[in-house]
């Protein structure tokens, strides 16, 4: 059994390692001043994506990033690590977009890669820490999800049986493929970067960020050429990318340190999270 | 976070020397394999490139797990269990790391699923790995087993056996036993030709370094009834055979998480390499110097790890108001730490790329005829490395025995405790001047160079470069330098006892070895003016290590000897 899995990556500032001019004076991340770092948690989900493709030989990992050319460089790093090949979609339309337009452009671009047994992303990117792209996507497809996850033990008939950090232990969930799964940090780090897939592909790039040299070379050496899609090659509805399509307005930015962790077990009842959910909005934590 | 390469500039520098550009164009036979491998190179920038990158993953490993893992391998260590050894959890982390990043193999030809690297860059990777832990090091460097396995199998061994070391298994050397040390012409485990014509190996086989490793190469004596080196064959023994036994590991001093092996064989099926009487006298020869090379850039990493832990060290504590780096006593000695680190670095990868040329001409000879030029040039190369491959390892490893001793020194009551670094330091560097040939035996490997006058031919060679005219006072003092030396080579030989000529050797190879390191970092200094500090605290240290050896030579009587004899 092979599958097809798409693992979705993202370029982030470094905000680990923040320095004075990390933030601009109108609160906004000043993003020249911290490098562009392959978002870690994606990097765990890339890593669980490879451990896949060695049990299932023949297993096709995809990388999907949303971002301006130079987000090429997720995707080479994936590739240096083993995946097979990778997207990225850029356009213009999509800029400024939040997690919802994002997440249908994303899903829009997932719909476009034929038949797709597994989408694995990180739980969270660090630059937003919304956790909410990989569920919308879910959601966007009508596939279920998996969320928090450690470590996919495999796949099977039909369903993919993942392990969870949940709060005080672990639990070990199965469910239907496809379905999207993210990937917790304290999850397997990602291997490093194969010494021949290194020397391989390090010329790779998108058509757009290769001058007339590596063009010539993309042409020579056709896996070099990483995947790039617009808003058209996906049939995107232009309303819902980019700033068109993002109901989040930022207003300001406010540094929040959580001083409260609290967890609350519900059981599989729509009644039930609904009932939460409005709670949180009436109390703020979300909404 | 860290990366054990990019944040060494140095590594650079001797990485881009000008004799990579032929040493790439020989390796890569005009970079034929462009059209065959998807990750060969194209041209001699590209190589360049890749050797750079595929450095900087290297240096990532090391930074970030390998470093990190050490403190915890120096503790647990391995064990053997129903007579296999189990590596310490973090040994076994750093070998799936280097695995995955498909780091086994390096300077193997790609057809046999290398990657094709020259000598140079691997043993840089060998400097950076010793830097993270010297004891693991041990472990990742035996890869260059296959370098043997390489030049002198056939090729149905090297399709059998290469393959499976570029794809991570590990390799040992098997060659020392209690009666045979320094001595292999001692070798006692026998090697028994059956009538189908293979062979077993029966016998005892002690401190072998990882012991258990999945192929062994095993040096055993062929032909019943002989008793020195010329009866003595190698062979390899194929752990997926079984028939070697680890009957224990041995507790050491340091490079503790690196299994010291006591192996025991019954019966054990193995094959022979090359042709029989000649494992001593060619292929062992041959794997020890390749080996040595490895000890010399175990050495010098182990020197970057105690300088930089003194120079932290140094500069945060503070003592009588102030950091202790701004005394005078306790900056000399980081100062010297530094340029024993910078010249023991440059005498390195100054033997790594004649390793590398003669090496490749070697191979080269094997698909064609070499013109007279290439071969006249392969000649002087092969003898140029045989000439610094045992005062690098010689010296270097005395230096890294020295440098850490003083990274103790500069942290004062705290590095003799358990606590810091430095203390495991000194002991990993210990056994570098000891094993694969202690320092006296490289003297007795070396001195053939000093009477020859390799190491006075290259010294006069070196003279003739052009140096910045900042630069001309301190060629002024190797040149005067050099003067004494020769003298000193004189009156040595002039004194017609073997006895007294083995007794000065040591001081004439450490004479040379001063004023070729001298050299070489003046060239460095031409291409990288920071390092002009190192070159010039080098010389004056050297300039004073010359004076003192040729004040005792010259004030030496030969009859005085028997003061010193037992």
């Amino acid at each position: 059994m092979s599958l097809n899995i798409i693992v979705l990556a993202k370029q982030v500032p470094d905000t680990r390692n923040v320095g004075k001019d990390a933030m601009k004076a109108d609160g906004t991340v000043n993003r020249a001043a911290l490098p562009a770092i392959f978002n870690p948690e994606d990097l765990n989900a890339l890593e669980q994506a490879l451990r896949l493709k060695e049990m299932y030989p023949g297993t096709k990992v995809t990388l999907l990033t949303m971002g301006p050319a130079r987000a090429a460089e997720v995707i080479r790093e994936g590739l240096y690590r083993g995946a097979d090949n990778g997207v990225v979609l850029s356009d213009r339309a999509f800029a400024g977009a939040d997690t919802l337009a994002t997440s249908y452009a994303l899903s829009a671009a997932v719909r476009k890669m034929g038949h797709v047994d597994l989408i694995i992303g990180g739980r969270q990117a660090i630059d937003g820490d919304t956790a909410q792209v990989g569920p919308q996507i879910a959601e966007k497809l009508g596939w279920p999800q998996v969320t928090y996850a450690e470590e996919i033990e495999k796949v099977a008939d039909g369903r993919v049986v993942v392990k969870r950090r949940i709060e005080g232990g672990v639990e070990t969930v199965s469910c239907p493929v496809p379905c999207v799964v993210t990937v917790n940090g304290s999850a397997a780090p990602c291997r490093p970067r194969n010494a021949k897939a290194l020397q391989k592909y390090k010329y790779a790039a998108v058509p757009s960020e290769a001058d007339e040299a590596r063009k010539a070379l993309l042409e020579a050496r056709p896996w070099l050429e990483i995947g790039e899609w617009n808003a058209a090659t996906v049939d995107a509805d232009l309303e819902q990318c980019g700033l068109a399509g993002s109901p989040t307005k930022v207003k300001g930015i406010v540094n929040v340190v959580f001083t409260a962790k609290e967890a609350r077990r519900l059981d599989n009842d729509d009644a039930q999270i609904e009932e939460f959910v409005k709670e949180l909005i009436a109390n703020h934590t979300i909404g | 976070m860290a990366n054990f390469y990019t944040d060494n500039p140095s590594l650079k520098l001797h990485l881009n020397h000008p004799l990579m550009q032929k040493i790439v164009e020989l390796k890569e036979r005009n970079f034929a394999d462009a059209d065959k491998y998807d990750y060969a190179p194209r041209d001699f920038e590209d190589a360049m490139d890749s050797y750079d990158k595929v450095l900087e993953v290297v240096g990532e490993i090391c930074g970030d797990i390998i470093a990190e893992n050490a403190e915890d391998v120096d503790h647990q260590g391995p064990r053997v269990e129903n007579s296999r050894v189990i590596y310490a959890d973090g040994t076994q982390r750093n070998l799936d790391a280097c695995r995955k990043a498909g780091l086994m193999g390096m300077s193997m030809p790609r057809r046999l699923g290398g990657l094709n690297f020259p000598i140079t860059p691997y043993i840089m990777a060998a400097d950076i790995v010793s830097r993270a832990d010297a004891g693991f090091e041990n472990l990742w460097g035996l890869q260059d087993c296959a370098e043997t396995i390489y030049e002198f199998g056939n090729e149905e061994q090297l399709q059998k056996y290469i393959p499976r070391v570029c794809q991570g298994e590990t390799m040992s050397m098997d060659l020392t036993e209690p009666d045979a040390g320094s001595d292999l012409q001692s070798v006692m485990l026998k090697a028994t030709q059956k009538e189908d014509g293979s062979w077993v190996l029966n016998g005892v086989k002690r401190f072998i370094t990882n012991g258990d490793s999945d192929i062994h190469l095993v040096l055993a004596r062929s032909e019943e009834g002989s008793k020195d080196g010329r009866g003595l064959s190698m062979f390899i023994y194929d752990k997926k055979n079984g028939g070697v036994n680890v009957r224990r590991i041995e507790n050491k001093m340091g490079i503790k998480g690196s299994p010291t092996c006591e192996l025991v064989y019954k019966d054990a099926p193995a094959e022979l390499v090359g042709s029989r009487r000649l494992g001593l006298i060619k292929y062992v020869m041959a794997l020890m110097n390749g080996a040595r090379l490895g000890i010399a850039a175990q050495s010098v990493g182990l020197c970057e790890a105690a300088y930089r832990e003194a120079l932290q060290y140094a500069k945060e504590r503070e003592q009588f108001g102030k950091a202790i780096i701004t005394f005078p006593a306790v900056a000399e000695i980081l100062s010297l730490m530094k340029a024993k680190l910078d010249a023991g670095r440059a005498l390195l990868y100054a033997c790594a790329r004649y390793v590398d040329i003669y090496k490749i001409y070697d191979d080269i000879a094997k698909e064609r005829k070499l013109t007279p030029e290439e071969k006249q040039e392969a000649k002087m190369y092969s003898r140029l490395a045989d000439a610094f491959t045992p005062l690098a390892k010689g010296l270097t490893s005395e230096f890294a025995n020295q440098n850490t001793y003083d990274a103790i020194q500069i942290h004062g009551g705290s590095g003799f405790m358990k606590d810091y670094r430095c203390e495991r330091l000194y002991r990993d560097a210990r056994i570098t001047s000891i094993y694969e040939g202690t320092t006296q035996l490289q003297v007795v490997a070396a001195i053939r160079h000093v009477t020859t006058g390799t190491y006075l031919d290259r010294i006069r060679e070196m003279e003739q470069e052009q140096v910045m005219p900042e630069d001309e006072a301190v060629k002024n003092t190797l040149v005067f330098m050099t003067q004494q030396y020769a003298d000193a080579v004189q009156a040595v030989l002039g004194v017609k006892d073997s006895r007294f000529q083995d007794f000065m050797a040591r001081r004439l190879v450490e004479m040379a070895g001063h004023i070729i390191m001298g050299y070489l970092l003046l060239e460095d200094t031409q291409r990288d003016a920071s390092v002009r500090k190192s070159l010039h605290v080098y010389v004056k240290y050297g300039q004073a290590e010359v004076a003192k050896h040729a004040d005792f030579i010259g004030n030496f009587r030969p009859e005085q000897i028997e003061d010193y004899l037992y």
